[in-house]
């Protein structure tokens, strides 16, 4: 089906290297510590990100032991099962998912699938891994300052968040605000860089309908991420104030232990109003990335070009710029103004559309592919089921009277965890044994994979799906013991009691999934450059992994867009995007 | 949250604009080729560093709208008090116009290839700046002095946390304008200095620009246009 309505197939010859903008390693330190190579900061965002990931789900292990076994543990009690709850939310949502997707994979994937050298402003580039780093240390330092961490949930409501009587009050509230604002200093400052490289660092011949949709995602993602933190900026940095200097920009007046506290005035509502107007667009920063980088699996693996590419980009926009005017669908209960939640309602149920105009492309782009069954393929088909579950569960939650009996229950936790905590996992995961031959040279034990795929997939389900009725059933969220209520039948304990165990075993999995990705690095099969046969640039650099500069001596040119799989007539089942017009006409000719 | 709203709608337009120049309509799995061939396909020809600076204006001014919208939604409560607002500020204001046009001047005699204006430009923008921040705390001291300190009232607060918000964004200007002229000083080409120049005259304006939407906003001169579009959209 090429059809080249252009005479033009001259090859132009290729940009000659500008040596001076490269920066070059001068020592060890500088090589591999305090580097400005776009990806390096990548593995040590990715590295970072798990490590304290790593504590988020440690945390969801003690959260599970006491719901399933309430009572058994001694030493979890009420105020840490809260602190255990702010700060698994926490840290998945913002220092794990963000961090990996926008630090880890913006890193590598942009300047290689776009065909630059490097990000454009490295120093900057390495500045904001340092400042992430940072927050994560004063994130992990709450853990050990008197009181713990704080216990005032994820979204740090005021005036619960600062009052005594939350745990954390000390230090911990105080730590978590600071370390938000220098995570939010640091992506902005890997924000820009991303933004810009895909403006103005495209090799020649890369337009934007040429990308791959990765970096579409990670693009409109970076966007909404930078417009979208300063929200949470401003709410950090005035709760800061009133728990420090006793400003009530948040706080009304109000009795604290029995005695009338210093505050009055403030309002509540308005710190939602910025928190949502921040965490509306959070859960699509994270969707984003991962409808983009899963467009390029599904491709990659089924041997097919993507159904209805521009349909895509134009949805990835759309979603992009819907997703900052539905903020209040996360406030129905919070008592502002009633009929907001009509136009909010409306608004949120619009964006389903260029939503499910995703998941249609993504199912009609495997209609009769080739499809591999490979492990990143698994875990692509994993996150359209699980993608659609929470998403039509969304639908439910986004009318304002369905969602006000069932909010804080276990039906909403269901629905976040399967929609943007499940489904963005597997595309991480999905894209870890994707890369990881580009980034390491070998490949992942796909043995090993298979079994992290089933137990993470089908545990995840048997976690998350049951947890639908325990919430239709009026089970409540964020409480630590269920107690004796007439309305919780004992099926919902042992129902608990199952997901705990599961939670354990897919936990365990992942543990495996962790020896595979260390085991791999010295005894993995060598992969050589191109082992999926992928069209897009990264896999066509000239050293595996791509050395300092990526390209070697001249920019790759690009000549077609990044899905020409099974083209008919080709001599290969896949043309890379720097492939000459030239060399198919000559194959296609053989063919005919 | 309208006026976060509204600053959305114009980055939207701009947005919206330069995607309608990059050919979104086009068949990519149609167009084989050198990218040549189709119109409007190039890359912008702005510098990297003018790119990276239109992109942080963009961040800033969302956080600055998000401190507006937050103060406009927290003074109609009924325990807002307005503050008078020390007279020092109408000279600090004038000594921020005139670092502004201090920096602009400097990269008009960058662009004439004059050497010596550059530096005097720059310094004496930086200069401005420094006494503007120094009159801000100084304004600070007296407001303490008089007794409105930052937590006896929400728009003592929001005074407070506005200006320091602002400083601190001149604060990041001026490391930029030192590493410019330091740049400068150590006898760099002038061909290659006039970018800096630029995004630092830029940077200035930009500040100068929320400086005075701020001031408006505190002094309560805006106060009449606030209600007008208050009613507008309700």
């Amino acid at each position: 089906m090429v059809d080249i309505p252009y005479e033009g197939i001259r090859g132009i010859p290729p940009a000659e290297v500008p040596e001076v903008e490269l920066y070059h390693p001068r020592s060890w330190w500088t090589r591999y510590v305090f580097s400005q190579d776009a990806k390096v900061i990548a593995i040590q965002y990715s590295l970072t990100a798990t490590a304290i990931g790593l504590v988020a789900l440690v945390l969801s292990w003690l959260m599970r032991l006491q719901l399933g076994f309430p009572g058994t543990f001694s030493f979890i009690d009420a105020n840490q099962y809260l602190q255990f709850i702010t700060m698994h939310g926490m840290i998945m949502v913002i220092y794990l998912l963000t961090a990996l997707f926008l630090g880890g994979f913006g890193n590598y994937l942009i300047p290689l699938m776009v065909g630059a050298r490097d990000m454009v402003f490295p120093y900057v580039n390495m500045l904001s891994y340092w400042v992430y780093l940072l927050a994560v240390l004063v994130l992990a330092s709450t853990f050990f300052v008197p009181g713990g961490p704080t216990g005032a949930g994820w979204t740090l409501y005021p005036p619960q968040a600062i009052l005594s009587g939350t745990p954390g009050q000390d230090w911990g509230i105080i730590l978590m605000m600071a370390s938000l604002i220098l995570f939010i200093i640091g992506f902005t400052m890997g924000g820009l860089n991303y933004v810009v490289t895909v403006l103005q660092a495209r090799t020649r011949g890369m337009t934007l309908m040429r990308l791959p949709l990765t970096v579409w995602g990670i693009f409109t993602a970076t966007v909404m991420a930078l417009l979208a933190f300063p929200a949470l900026f401003v709410a950090s940095v005035m709760l800061l104030l009133d728990r420090l200097l006793g400003t009530s920009f948040f706080m009304p007046a109000l009795v604290e232990m029995g005695t009338l506290s210093k505050y009055g005035g403030g309002s509540p509502l308005l710190f939602q109003h910025l928190f949502w107007f921040f965490g509306h667009p959070e859960v699509y920063i994270v969707a984003l990335p991962a409808f983009g980088i899963v467009s390029d699996l599904i491709s990659t693996h089924a041997r097919k070009n993507i159904f209805g590419y521009r349909m895509m980009v134009w949805a990835i926009v759309a979603i992009g710029a819907l997703s900052f005017i539905v903020w209040a669908h996360h406030m129905y209960v919070s008592g502002m103004f009633p009929q907001f939640g009509y136009f909010f309602a409306t608004t949120t149920l619009i964006i389903a559309i260029p939503t499910a105009i995703k998941v249609y492309n993504w199912v009609l782009t495997l209609w009769r592919g080739d499809i591999h069954l490979t492990v990143p393929m698994l875990f692509a088909l994993g996150f359209i089921i699980t993608f659609v579950n929470g998403g039509l569960t969304g639908l439910f939650l986004g009318n304002v009277v369905v969602d006000v009996p069932l909010s804080d229950t276990m039906f909403v936790v269901a629905h976040f965890h399967m929609v943007m905590g499940v489904a963005p996992i597997m595309v991480v995961l999905g894209a870890i044994y994707h890369w990881y031959p580009k980034v390491t040279g070998r490949m992942l034990n796909e043995a090993l994979g298979k079994f992290h795929f089933w137990v993470t997939f089908l545990g995840a389900y048997l976690i998350f799906f049951p947890m639908h009725y325990l919430g239709l059933l009026g089970v409540p969220r964020r409480y630590f013991e269920l107690g004796d209520a007439t309305f919780i039948p004992s099926s919902a304990h042992s129902l608990n009691a199952f997901i705990s165990v599961v939670a354990l075993t897919v936990g365990f999995s992942q543990m495996v999934f962790l020896f595979n990705l260390a085991w791999s690095l010295f005894k993995g099969e060598a992969s050589g450059g191109n082992p999926w046969r992928a069209t897009t640039l990264e896999w066509q650099t000239p050293e595996t992994p791509p050395g300092h500069g990526n390209w070697g001596k001249e920019l790759p040119v690009v000549y077609r867009w990044a899905y020409d799989y099974s083209v008919p007539g080709a001599a290969e089942d896949f043309i890379p995007q720097n492939q000459p017009p030239r060399a198919t006409q000559l194959a296609q000719g053989a063919a005919s | 949250m309208s006026a976060v709203i509204l600053f959305l709608a114009v980055l939207a337009v701009i947005a919206g604009w330069w995607l309608s120049q990059q050919r979104l309509t086009a068949k990519p799995w149609l167009e084989e080729g050198p990218a040549g061939d189709f119109p409007g396909s190039d890359a912008m020809t702005w510098p990297a560093a003018k790119v990276g600076l239109g992109v942080f204006l963009a961040v800033a001014s969302a956080l600055f709208v998000l401190f507006i919208s937050a103060y406009s939604m927290r003074m109609s409560v009924v325990d807002w008090r307005p503050l008078p607002v020390p007279r020092l500020l109408w000279v600090n204001t004038g000594v921020l116009v005139v670092s502004s046009v201090a920096l602009q001047w400097s990269y008009a005699a960058a662009r004439r290839q004059d050497t010596e204006g550059v530096v005097i430009g720059l310094l004496a923008g930086g200069a401005s700046a420094v006494i503007f921040l120094a009159g801000q705390l100084l304004a600070w001291q007296r407001l303490g002095a008089a007794g409105y300190f930052v937590a006896s009232n929400p728009a003592n607060s929001f005074f407070y946390l506005l200006t320091a918000v602002h400083g601190l964004h001149l604060t990041g200007g001026l490391v930029a304008l030192a590493r410019t002229s330091a740049k400068m000083w150590r006898g760099a080409d002038i061909a290659e200095m006039r970018l800096g120049v630029e995004l630092c005259a830029i940077y200035w304006h930009f500040l100068l620009l929320v400086w005075l939407v701020l001031l408006g906003l505190l002094t309560g001169w805006t106060d009449d246009f606030v209600n007008i579009c208050r009613q507008l959209l309700s």
